[in-house]
Parts: structure tokens; sequence; C-alpha cells
């Protein structure tokens, strides 16, 4: 019986170490599952990039519901994959409950703050990409007036539309920006016939330029906007594509870039607060020949302008979420 | 608020009211005949997937409809085998189905098509409903009150919302005018009385449930087709409990289903038009607007106006006595 005990001690040990040399990084997409178009399907792009440099295979899971984050947490952990990307704000609790536990294994949190010796926290300066984007939406739009879609009712989309309804009044001060979010519960983020009900009641209320975050809610958002004549902006990942000629720009979050850089980082990776803004290439807009007739060379020039004073301090952008409050914009 | 506001939010209703109905007779149906059908969600979402996967495929509207239809009914299948064959629980019948939907359509589409979980997009006269002009609707549109009434409000829809329309007066007739309707309704009260009358309840109840299965298949379809233009994972987003809520809210009745839905379908697009209503004094949120169909609901079953009695045989499958 003892031999038996110390046969299957070393047996474990064998494995647990075998685990842990392996270690495999790992990324965990949130609700909006893997292929939404826009964040997580920007998350997987920069995985898949990242292996298809290097070689070697991640370990990824989609969730289906909120009580499997903290356990999809801990079965990584448990099974050595190191790093662990998360990509979604809702993660803070779990992981803040769980990291204690892995002192060895790294996490990476993005769009979210967790305070611990093993986390590195990756958020993006949105509104500095969001001011850019309502540059552009301010200067395309005939009626000077613009609509916002959010998902979710939640700070972090309210930093976008406060960063987008102060780009739109920087370039037209008597702009009228509508704002709309979807709803209250997650639900919010995959419904797209309520997105194309609110196009549809911005359009009615004068609206010709219309950008959606709101996840995949936001594809209802596009659609009408196309059926209907009027100009769309997309979110996270470049959308363009979606509606060619229909989708003024993307707001492009580099979601990617993050998942890229901590995979490449590996276990042993500089944690702590990590920003991603437009000086190190973490937001931006979207260019390509989808919607090349549509942004004039002038439009270009201001916006190319306005993201390098930015980038260099000399503009600053009002971050919602530092003070929630919103000078340009009223919810 | 103008004239042309009013309208316009009218018009929305009519759009968000459409699936609410179509879902809300369909549970009509199948409670009617005593069979707790809270699968309205999931049986709505394999429609839709259905309809516009197969819409995409064939690039026809109606052999999307058709699939929608299809496995809608296959669903109802599954559920009427549950609950009257094999006499299981109904409501874990309605929510097993709930959870088979939202696991299927998605693994489906992502082997169909390969763009997680989504269908490509269908496009006008390739496998999406066009909007109906309805006939003189140019003409008229230029008389003032009447014209944007006619043009904009009951015209420019798709053809499915007349049907939806039209299923109101024919469930009515159905159900109040025909024997069929009559033993149907029998069946949900008393059973054993229509057993006795020598009818066969497991037949009346099976046909109850593929009813509701077909109308379910439209409203899936209304929406992938119809009011979108492709199927996005969990895209009903709770419209099969809305429904549930306007059918008890109706008190099981088809005109009253139809009033429910555009009332619930009505405080959507408020909530939708207006974020907060400033009503002077105070501030409604648009938090309570979205959550007034639920709250009303509630009103009715507490019985604050008029009682709402549910069929008296629902959700007890029927064992002859031996």
């Amino acid at each position: 019986m003892t031999i038996m005990k110390k046969i299957m001690g070393a047996g474990a040990a064998l494995a647990l170490s075998a685990g842990a040399a392996l270690a495999e990084p790992a990324l965990i997409f949130d609700l909006g599952g893997k292929f939404d178009k826009s964040f997580n399907e920007a998350a997987f792009n920069g995985a898949q990039r990242w292996a298809d440099e290097t070689g070697n295979t991640f370990r990824e899971i989609e969730l289906q519901s909120e009580a499997q984050r903290e356990q999809a947490l801990r079965r990584f952990a448990e099974a050595g994959a190191n790093p662990i990307v998360m990509a979604g704000f809702a993660f803070a609790d779990a992981l803040g409950q769980v990291a204690g536990d892995y002192p060895d294994t790294s996490f990476v949190i993005i769009d979210m703050v967790v305070d611990a010796p093993n986390v590195r926290s990756v958020v993006f300066n949105e509104h500095e990409g969001s001011y850019l984007v309502g540059m552009m939406a301010a200067k395309a739009s005939q009626s000077d007036t613009v609509g916002f879609i959010g998902g979710m009712d939640i700070p972090l989309i309210r930093k976008f539309a406060c960063g987008y309804a102060q780009g739109v009044l920087a370039v037209n001060p008597d702009a009228t920006v509508i704002a709309n979010m979807t709803g209250t519960t997650p639900a919010a983020w995959n419904d797209p016939v309520k997105g194309s009900e609110l196009t549809k009641a911005q359009i009615s209320q004068g609206a010709d330029v219309v950008y959606a975050a709101a996840g995949g809610t936001g594809v209802g958002v596009l659609q009408t906007a196309a059926d209907e004549g009027i100009l769309s902006i997309g979110v996270d990942s470049n959308q363009n594509y979606l509606h060619p000629g229909k989708v003024l720009t993307s707001m492009m979050k580099r979601v990617d870039n993050a998942v890229y850089q901590a995979f490449a980082d590996g276990p042993g990776l500089e944690t702590g607060f990590n920003v991603m803004g437009l000086a190190n290439g973490g937001v931006g807009y979207a260019l390509d020949e989808h919607n090349a007739t549509l942004v004039s060379d002038e439009m270009q020039a201001a916006v190319d302008a306005a993201s390098t004073k930015i980038a260099n301090g000399e503009l600053s952008v009002h971050d919602y979420m530092s003070d929630d409050s919103c000078p340009a914009l009223s919810f | 608020m103008d004239f042309q506001t009013i309208i316009q939010i009218l018009d929305s209703t009519v759009r968000l009211a459409t699936p609410l109905l179509l879902a809300c007779l369909a549970g009509l149906y199948s409670e009617r005949a005593g069979i707790f059908d809270i699968g309205l969600e999931g049986k709505m979402l394999m429609a839709a997937f259905a309809s516009a996967a197969v819409a995409a495929l064939t690039g026809s509207v109606w052999m999307g409809l058709l699939a929608g239809i299809a496995s809608s009914v296959a669903l109802s299948g599954l559920h009427g085998l549950a609950s009257i064959t094999f006499r299981g629980n109904q409501l874990i019948s309605g929510v097993a189905i709930n959870f088979l939907a939202a696991g299927l359509t998605v693994l489906i589409a992502q082997d169909l098509f390969q763009q997680g979980g989504r269908t490509p997009p269908v496009s006008f006269g390739e496998g999406r409903f066009a909007p109906i002009e309805l006939p003189f609707a140019e003409t008229i549109a230029t008389v003032p009150f009447v014209g944007p009434i006619y043009a904009e409000l009951l015209s420019g829809h798709s053809i499915l919302v007349y049907v939806a329309l039209l299923a109101v007066p024919g469930t009515w007739w159905l159900l109040y005018r025909t024997r069929f309707g009559l033993r149907l309704r029998a069946v949900g009260e008393n059973p054993a009385a229509v057993d006795t009358a020598g009818v066969s309840v497991v037949g009346l109840r099976y046909a109850a449930v593929l009813i509701c299965g077909v109308l379910c298949g439209i409203a899936g379809a209304y929406l992938a087709t119809a009011l979108q233009a492709g199927f996005v994972k969990d895209m009903t987003a709770g419209r099969g409990f809305i429904a549930l809520a306007a059918l008890i809210f109706a008190k099981w009745r088809p005109w009253h289903a139809l009033w429910a839905c555009l009332l619930f379908g009505f405080l959507q697009a408020i909530a939708l038009r207006y974020q907060n209503i400033d009503l002077g004094a105070f501030v409604v949120p648009v938090q309570f607007m979205d959550a007034l169909p639920y709250i009303l609901t509630v009103v009715i079953l507490a019985g604050f106006v008029g009682k709402a009695i549910p069929p008296r045989a629902g959700g007890e499958p029927y064992v002859k006595e031996r």
C-alpha cells in the first residue's frame, strides 16, 4: 500500500512538473465569444499571430456563463499554463481571488486593473481612439448630428462615448451627439435587433453617422446604417470590410498586440500597469481599401495632426473613468 | 413630441411587437392545450439560425423560412415527445430545449461557415425579406394625417408582419369557432372529459404543439431574415420570455395577446427612442422602461387587474385511467 502511494505520488509529481515545463500560454475569451468580429476576435488574432510566428501552441477557452470565470482560471493555472491572458474587464473579481493562490503563474488582464504582484493589467486609452473617429464623424456628417450606440451600460463604454463626443465637438462645436445604450445586462452585447431599432431611432432624429461600441449588437447597427444609406463606425477590430463603402472607419483597439506581447514575453513577464494609447500604437483608426473613398485627404490630415498632439501630450482627452463624468456628453 | 415622431415610434413598435406576437400566439396554442412551453425562446433561436443559414446557402428566402419552420417544429416534436408521450416535466423539457438551441445553433453555424457562430449576411433578393409597399402608399403619403399613417406605419413592413397580424383573427376563429378549437381548449381544461367523448387527447396536444412550432419558426425567420440580415449568437435576447409574459398579461386570449404584444413593443420603442424620460418632477430611467413588461405581468399575476387563470390542466401530463 505504501509503495503504491509512493509510486502514485511520484507519478503525480512527474505529471505536474511535465505540465509546468511545457508552460503553454493560455487565452480566455469573454462571453461575446471568440469570433465576435470585434474584441475577442482581436485577442484571438494576436494569439494566432504569435503561434504562427513561433510555431508554438496555446490553450484557449470560450466561456459560456459567468460562473465559469474562476473555474477556467484555476484549471489553466493547475494545468501549468503560463502566462494566462484573459480578455475582458469582467474577469477582475475572479482574478483577484485566484491570483494569490498561484504566485508562480503570470496573469494578464485586458481592460481592467487588478492589483497583485503576478498580474499585468493592460488598459487601453479608448477615449483617444474614439476622439479621432469622433472628429471623422463630425467631418463626414452633413446634418451636424451624429450618433453613438453602446452595448451594456458600463463605465468602459461611457469612456468610448465621452471620447467620441469630445472629438465631434472639437471639429464642430454646434454638432449634436445622440448617445444610446442597448441595455444593462450582458444580453446587450448580442441583440442586433435592438441595435437596428436604436439606429433607426437615431436616424429619425437626424443622425447620419453612427458609432457602434456594442459587440455583436454592433452588427445590427452597421447593417441598418448600410440599409438606410448612412455611415457607420466600427469598433475594436477593423470592421470596414463588413459593408464596403458604408463604414466610415473603425476605432481599432489593438487587443491583438496586447495578447501577442504577453505571449511573446512568456512566463516571467513584467507585471504591473500597462497603458496602451495613441503614443504606443494601442489604439487608432482603420484605413483600408474599403473606406478609402470616404476619407478625404483633409479629414485624414486633421485626424493625424490631432493624433500626434494627443500622443505627445499637447492635447488631452478627458477619460470618463477617471472621475465618472463627461464634460461633452450627459448620459 | 410631434406627429412625425409618434409615427416613427409606432412604426418601431410594429417591428418590435411582431416577433413577440408570433411567439405569444405560439405559446397560446400550446398552453391552451395544456402543454406549458417555456422553450419558445429556444425554438425561435433555432428557427432564426436555420432560416438564415439556408437562406444564405440557397439564396432563397422561402427555403429559409421553410427550414426555420421545420427546425422549430422538430424541437416542438421533441417537447411533445418528452411531455406528452413520456409524460415528463414540461418545464424541464422547455428549459432543455432552450439550452439545446443556444448551443446547437452556434456549433452548427461554426461548422458550416467558420464565422464564429454567425451566418454570412444575406441581401434583399437573395435570402432576405424585402419590405412590401402597400398599394397607393406613394400617392396617399401626401394626404395629411391619414397619409403618413398608411404610408409609413402600415406600409413598408416585411410580409411576415402582415402574416403575424392576420394570425390573430385566424387564431381567434380557429379556437372559438371551430370544432378543433373547442376540443383544443377542452383538452387544456379537462382532458378526461375529452377522452370520454372519444377524442384523442394525445393527438390534440401534438397538433397544438406543432402549430406552436410553426409560429415560432416564422418568428425566428422574421428576426434573422427580415429585421436582420443573418444570424448572430443568442440573437433572440429573451424575446421568448417576454412573449410568455405577454401571454399571461393577455390571459391566454388571442386579441388580448395582440394588445399585450403591441404594448410591450411600444414600451421597448419608447425606451429605445428616449434614454431617460423627463416628466418635469422626476426622470424615468430607461432601465425602468425595460423592466416594465415584467412588472406589469407581476401586477396582473397578483390579481390587481382581474385574475389571470391559466388553463386548468396546464402542466399536467394526461394519464388515462385503466
